[in-house]
């Protein structure tokens, strides 16, 4: 593989990336304020399939991904209506609009099997563009890409720099602590569930006006990524960055797995497909080991120096989840 | 600030928590509430701070002013702050996020600015709090300086701390009672709300007893400690007098036993507990008496060392060998670790019997649940969830699901947040239990009085360090409180004494 290619693939990566990213973002944002969006696999196809047909019925991509972020909110916010206002398991109603939200995006989506329709065209940026390295991998992206980014940036700025995302912080670890602090802790839920299923809306148009362009029904390819998506938001420890970091590794490992397919002809392509799902679960329990009784013994059996660096390490690694998600906020 | 309740009703279902309360404060006043666990104390500082609002009818009047609180937000824009038991904060966020939360401003915090406001408050009261670490590694008693001294920066003029020394050790609890004294000087109200009365007496101008939704009374020190209990209860309560104890065969015996993990090593600590005999376990918290107790329950193995259990070595056995050989730990997290939140008492017992067959006899579960209520005087019914009941009630119920026969008893806390009455009543039947079955009993508690009080010899933690058990008659509380401080220690390097 020269040069060139290695960089136009690496610049796929990130593109490929971009929905996840959107998925990630919004299920943390949701999660934080203690609200589990469990939807997100629904939801992806879902909105794929809306996406397309309107910005196929319409002739406008702008209309395809509003339409993808409404539904997206919709869905969301029956997971809200259900669990804040009506309490009850966010679990089984997210599981349930899962499964209907995927089937009903392969039934309505029958008419637009195949057709061709709009899609993004990668929109290089003047002169940042011309950047070596750099420019090829992230100037020469389609709008979504770069949507992606911001997103990753105001993310996280919002969750750890601002007063809002200091209280969303609140909200999800304890919910009583936050509503004397002055929360409106219901409502704010309501808010930030809603929110994330918007980001999580972006996802399917995201693929179905990009990435895969096109709705394909059940051979698009999109099911099970939002359950992927899921994980990788435990693995990026409810942190937009490292969330994010986690997406463009999964959609790295789904290049190589392409890219090897040629070299390593005697392993079946099968399983470098599937590889990235179990190498995902293993950066999980790789990510989450501090908590293991057998490290904390080991730990204690170094020496001063190295113990502090690595319990530092850990402490930082550690990805322990919002202490009330799940759980519904009663005032007494 | 003057503090004016009046007429304060409030009622869950059927039952007042408050009945017509009027009570005024003048500023610069220590007010201590009395008052048994269900007397009432909480929900009316609930009421003033916001948490729950009070039936119509009531008023509360600030420096003459009438306000509505609805909220705790509201609550502490009028300059009302309260300091909960278990402290409302974010364990796992830092000590300055934790500080600027719910303070109102621009999108962007300064965290410049909030960092010198808080190192003054800080400094100010002689706390040691450092910014940047998490809540989580903090003592209950530094997540309550935490706490102070944001009230204080919110505007608070008024504090109230609802049962603010359990949980604290000695010198917390006397930095605390002297950061409340420079504040009521300062002219802020305090209100002080514990069942404890030498803390009451220690630091209040005045004090009303609550029983039963009630304001039964007032005094001005100096206080007759007698009669305030008399006020609590409705009745004369006594502490029963230390009974010598007839120590009988060895139970438990540690030979050299060393024990680690990631903060402290415990090194070579020998014992021989015999059976009748308690053994109180002080120390700061965290200091070692956790995992020194956990080791004796099995949950944790020692790294040297031999348990030797009635003379059967145990060593690095597992938690039911141990309970096997009627060893009973209970833990100081009752719900998390003890009961099992959503099962019934009745479930519970039946639990806790050796299994006969697949199936549940339910008439016998439900004698067995009335018997154990009865006998053990569980305020509650054989159908109530364990998170139904009181903290009172739930230590019973531990109680009562003792194993029989018993050879050593763990446990943690045993009367944190119980009142007189109640500890009276644990301490009773522990003591029965022990003499019946030729039990020993290892206790660990922050409470210095009940450490002195109820176990025959010592043993002071201290970050590690294990001092020989000491004779609890011959010690006063003085002499405890310096050796939980690190004082009269011998010196590194030299053997114990």
């Amino acid at each position: 593989m020269n040069y060139e290619t290695l960089l136009i693939g690496l610049a796929g990566v990130l593109a490929a990336a971009a929905p996840i990213i959107f998925a990630v973002l919004g299920e943390t944002i949701s999660e934080r304020a203690g609200v589990i969006n469990l939807s997100m696999n629904g939801t992806i196809l879902l909105t794929a399939m809306s996406g397309f047909a309107v910005a196929y019925t319409t002739d406008s991509l702008f209309w395809g991904f509003l339409a993808g972020m409404l539904i997206g909110a919709l869905v969301s916010l029956v997971v809200a209506f259900a669990s804040i206002t009506l309490k009850q398991s966010q679990v089984a109603i997210g599981f349930v609009l899962a499964l209907t939200s995927r089937d009903l995006a392969y039934f309505l989506g029958n008419p637009f099997m195949g057709v061709p329709g709009p899609r993004l065209q990668a929109m290089p940026i003047p002169f940042l563009s011309d950047i070596p390295i750099l420019g090829p991998l992230f100037f020469k992206q389609e709008a979504s890409t770069y949507i992606s980014f911001l997103a990753i940036v105001l993310a996280w700025l919002w969750v750890f720099r601002t007063r809002p995302g200091l209280m969303l912080q609140g909200i999800g670890e304890k919910p009583a602590a936050a509503y004397i602090r002055g929360a409106n802790v219901n409502f704010m839920r309501y808010v930030y569930t809603v929110v994330g299923g918007a980001l999580i809306g972006l996802a399917g148009p995201t693929y179905s006006l990009g990435v895969r362009a096109g709705w394909m029904g059940t051979i698009s390819g999109l099911d099970g990524i939002g359950w992927i998506a899921l994980s990788i938001t435990i693995f990026g420890g409810w942190n937009p960055a490292r969330a994010a970091f986690g997406a463009y590794l999964f959609a790295f490992l789904q290049w190589l797995g392409l890219v090897l397919q040629p070299v390593l002809t005697q392993v079946p392509s099968q399983v470098l497909q599937v590889a990235p799902f179990p190498l995902m679960i293993l950066t999980l329990l790789l990510v989450n080991i501090g908590d293991a009784e057998w490290v904390s013994r080991t730990l204690a059996a170094m020496p001063e120096s190295a113990r502090k660096f690595f319990t530092k390490f850990l402490r930082a690694m550690r990805a322990s989840p919002p202490a009330a998600l799940g759980v519904p906020f009663e005032r007494d | 600030m003057n503090v004016d309740l009046r007429n304060i009703h409030k009622h869950f279902g059927k039952t007042y928590a408050n009945k017509g309360i009027n009570l005024s404060i003048q500023s610069g006043t220590i007010q201590g509430i009395l008052g048994e666990n269900g007397a009432g104390k909480s929900t009316l500082m609930k009421v003033l701070s916001g948490f729950i609002q009070a039936d119509p009818g009531g008023e509360i009047i600030l420096d003459g002013k009438s306000v509505v609180i609805n909220s705790p937000a509201d609550a502490i824009h009028v300059g009302v702050g309260m300091l909960h038991q278990d402290p409302l904060d974010f364990p796992p966020m830092r000590v300055l996020d934790n500080f600027m939360l719910g303070r109102s401003g621009g999108l962007f915090p300064n965290r410049t600015t909030v960092r010198q406001d808080f190192l003054k408050l800080a400094e100010q009261f002689d706390f040691s709090l450092d910014p940047d670490n998490y809540v989580d590694a903090l003592t209950v008693g530094e997540r309550q300086q935490l706490e102070i001294i944001r009230l204080l920066w919110m505007g608070a003029r008024v504090l109230i701390l609802d049962e603010p020394t359990t949980g604290i050790s000695a010198s917390q609890k006397n930095k605390l009672f002297a950061t409340l004294k420079t504040l009521a000087g300062q002219g802020m109200t305090i209100i002080f709300v514990s069942h404890k009365l030498e803390d009451v007496e220690f630091l209040c101008n005045q004090v009303v007893v609550l029983r039963a939704g009630e304001l039964v009374g007032e005094m001005h020190p100096p206080f007759d400690a007698v009669k305030l209990v008399e006020m609590m209860f409705g009745k004369v309560v006594t502490l029963g007098e230390r009974q010598p104890i007839q120590t009988g065969d060895t139970v438990l015996e540690l030979k050299g036993v060393s024990l680690e993990d990631v903060r402290l090593k415990i090194k070579n600590i020998s014992l021989n507990l015999r059976a009748g005999e308690v053994i109180g376990l002080a120390g700061l918290e965290g200091s070692g008496q956790d995992l020194f107790i956990r080791a004796c329950a099995g949950l944790v193995r020692p790294v040297g060392g031999r348990v030797i259990l009635k003379g059967k070595d145990l060593t690095g056995k597992s938690y039911h060998a141990f309970k096997h050989e009627g060893v009973n730990f209970l833990p100081a997290a009752r719900l998390e670790e003890g009961l099992v939140p959503g099962l019934s008492l009745t479930d519970h017992f039946v639990l806790a019997e050796e299994p006969k067959g697949v199936f549940i006899d339910k008439a016998y579960g439900q004698k067995l649940a009335e018997e154990r209520i009865k006998s053990f005087n569980i305020r509650g019914n054989p159908t109530s969830t364990v998170e139904s009941l009181s903290g009172g009630n739930q230590q019973r119920a531990e109680l009562a699901l003792l194993q029989s026969p018993l050879s050593l008893i763990l446990l943690e806390h045993p009367t944190r947040g119980l009142d007189i009455e109640s500890v009276i009543y644990i301490w009773s039947k522990l003591k029965d239990r022990c003499k019946q079955d030729g039990a020993a009993i290892i206790f660990i508690s922050s409470d210095l009085d009940e450490v002195l009080q109820y176990s025959d010899r010592l043993m002071v933690f201290f970050s590690g360090d294990v001092s020989e058990p000491i004779d609890a008659t011959t010690t006063s509380i003085e002499q405890l409180g310096q050796l939980i401080g690190g004082k009269g220690w011998p010196q590194k390097g030299e053997p114990h004494a």
